[in-house]
């Protein structure tokens, strides 16, 4: 049942998110790390409370997060985020759960034997609706993958390591359930694919994203983050995948996207179509940066992503 | 004096003659609205290490000495234009990770060749490498050589960008030893709202083959515009002999 789970969960379109065979773990500001080369970026807190971690990467790279997040703390790891729904953000959340616990009270603990068991997930309620399925329908991923904890309001709020970690909830962005967390202490966001320096953005349309949404996302980590000193450091910013960043990454990231969506919007005003606009080649000035060619990441899936964005929404 | 544009005034609009860029850059560049500057976010972006020693006003350099063994750990300098402080390597210590953060002044390491202070950079914010809108990536590279002669410095970089150069970008500029200080060093910058009403989000930006100014600075000189639009080929001597086969800007 398993193996039918991980075929369905990884026929589900990624960023560029191959693995490595050694996971890339860096410092990124007081109480956060960021580990990379896990599929997604996975983004720990750690403190005296114990273990928050953003994001799970690909399942196959599970017990190699696990150890360098042991490497990191041996408090228990209470907490996942996830930031949206893609398998290579949340693949490794069964057996990351498994690895954590919750901590909770006795009169639950009495009447539910497992109430301990595993780390909470909590995500958008769009993610659960994407990883599970209505009663009798096939889901496609199991049951242990999914948010314990979902919130469908503006955003869900954790004390935890001695600081406010905040996530926020980005209507119809890369999906229909992104989130940015925010950890208020220790001065970093964690961005899921709304933001990445790999690739153009993906914009999953037929998972309710959008270029406005995009953009919306975009600008609302830019509001955020506060550069210490002449646009440098300050709040860093931990992408969906890539380096590390600061507020200027973005705004050149934000920029980028948002000419682009420019040219696209006068190329339809013109009445082209979506072949004529992709002849154009309208990303030439950022191809040789962010086109990885083929796939999601690439050139001609970003400007059919934004035409198709911009034409339904002019329809409604 | 070829770089005075550069410490003043500011380079001319679409004035990208000389520079190895590619058609990318060049696109970018013509898509560039200088108000893109008035943005909040972009009001104190600072010069690149690669450009910043074309206006660094004063520039101090000194050593960092291990307390113990008062070996040189690495060369400081502080650059008084956009209170910039680099930081120079010496201990063989390895450049981070690809998936560090990348900065204005970049991660450097340097070894001394003879008299010759050879420095290589990586880990570059995206810049420009001439700030009429000629961008520079985060991908970009440097190799820089200081060589002193007597109070005179001499400093050599060599730039090489993946993304928006087709050939290293190589400059000179010297520097003379000031032993009267007495200038302002610092460079505060803070935002301010220089565009009321401006829809949010918006990002000046021109459409391809909308850029007003194409024209300006060939037409100033009696340039072939081909020539203003730079590239590689518009680096060496035997363009000027294309040159004179091309159309006078001015007589168009």
């Amino acid at each position: 049942m398993i193996s039918r789970f991980l075929l369905l969960a990884t026929a589900l379109p990624f960023l560029a998110a191959q693995p490595q065979n050694d996971l890339d773990v860096l410092p990124v500001q007081a109480n956060v790390y960021l580990i990379a080369g896990a599929g997604g970026n996975i983004t720990v807190q750690i403190g005296d409370t114990g273990v928050l971690v953003v994001d799970t990467g690909l399942a196959p790279m599970s017990d190699k997060v696990i150890a360098a997040i042991r490497k990191l703390s041996n408090k228990p790891l209470q907490y996942i985020v996830n930031t949206h729904f893609h398998a290579d953000h949340t693949g490794g959340n069964v057996a990351i759960r498994q690895a954590g616990v919750t901590i909770t009270g006795a009169n639950v603990t009495g009447n539910l034997t497992d109430a301990r068991t595993g780390a909470q997930i909590v995500a958008h309620e769009n993610v659960l609706n994407r990883m599970s399925a209505p009663t009798g329908k096939e889901s496609p991923t199991p049951p242990d993958a999914w948010p314990t904890e979902t919130y469908v309001t503006g955003q869900k709020e954790i004390f935890f390591n001695e600081e406010p970690v905040i996530a926020m909830y980005q209507p119809a962005a890369h999906t229909d359930g992104d989130s940015i967390v925010f950890f208020r202490h220790s001065d970093v966001i964690s961005t899921g694919d709304i933001f990445v320096t790999t690739s153009f953005p993906f914009i999953d349309i037929e998972h309710g994203g959008s270029i406005q949404g995009e953009l919306d996302a975009l600008n609302r980590i830019i509001d955020l983050a506060v550069p210490k000193h002449e646009e440098e450091g300050g709040t860093y910013i931990v992408p969906g995948h890539g380096r590390i960043c600061d507020e200027f990454d973005v705004v050149e990231y934000r920029d980028m996207v948002t000419i682009v969506r420019d040219r696209v919007q006068a190329a339809i005003k013109k009445g082209q179509t979506l072949e004529q606009v992709k002849a154009a080649h309208l990303t030439k000035d950022y191809d040789a940066r962010y086109d990885t060619k083929t796939g999601i990441g690439s050139a001609d899936r970003f400007i059919e992503a934004v035409y198709k964005s911009l034409t339904a929404a002019k329809r409604k | 004096m070829e770089d005075q544009p550069e410490r003043i005034p500011g380079p001319e609009l679409v004035n990208y003659a000389g520079l190895p860029i590619t058609d990318g850059a060049r696109l970018w560049a013509e898509s560039w609205d200088a108000s893109r500057l008035t943005l909040p976010e972009h009001q104190c972006q600072v010069h690149v290490a690669p450009y910043i020693y074309r206006g660094p006003l004063n520039l101090r350099i000194w050593d960092e000495k291990d307390p113990q063994s008062q070996q040189t750990i690495a060369i400081k300098q502080y650059i008084s234009t956009y209170e910039q402080t680099r930081t120079i390597w010496m201990d063989g210590r390895p450049h981070p990770s690809p998936n560090a953060v990348h900065t204005w002044m970049g991660f450097s390491t340097g070894k001394w060749e003879g008299n010759i202070l050879t420095v290589y950079t990586t880990h570059i914010k995206q810049g420009w490498i001439r700030r009429d809108g000629l961008p520079e990536s985060d991908r970009a590279t440097l190799v820089e050589h200081f060589i002193r002669h007597d109070n005179h410095l001499t400093h050599v970089s060599i730039v090489t960008d993946p993304v928006y150069l087709t050939e290293p970008l190589i400059k000179t500029q010297d520097f003379l030893l000031n032993l009267q200080e007495g200038a302002n060093w610092l460079y505060p910058c803070e935002y301010v709202e220089e565009v009321s009403g401006r829809p949010k989000g918006e990002v000046p930006n021109y459409l391809p083959g909308e850029n007003p100014f194409v024209h300006e600075y060939a037409d100033k000189y009696h340039l072939p515009v081909e020539a203003a639009l730079g590239g590689a080929e518009t680096m060496y001597p035997e363009y000027q002999l294309k040159m004179k086969n091309q159309k006078q800007a001015g007589a168009r």
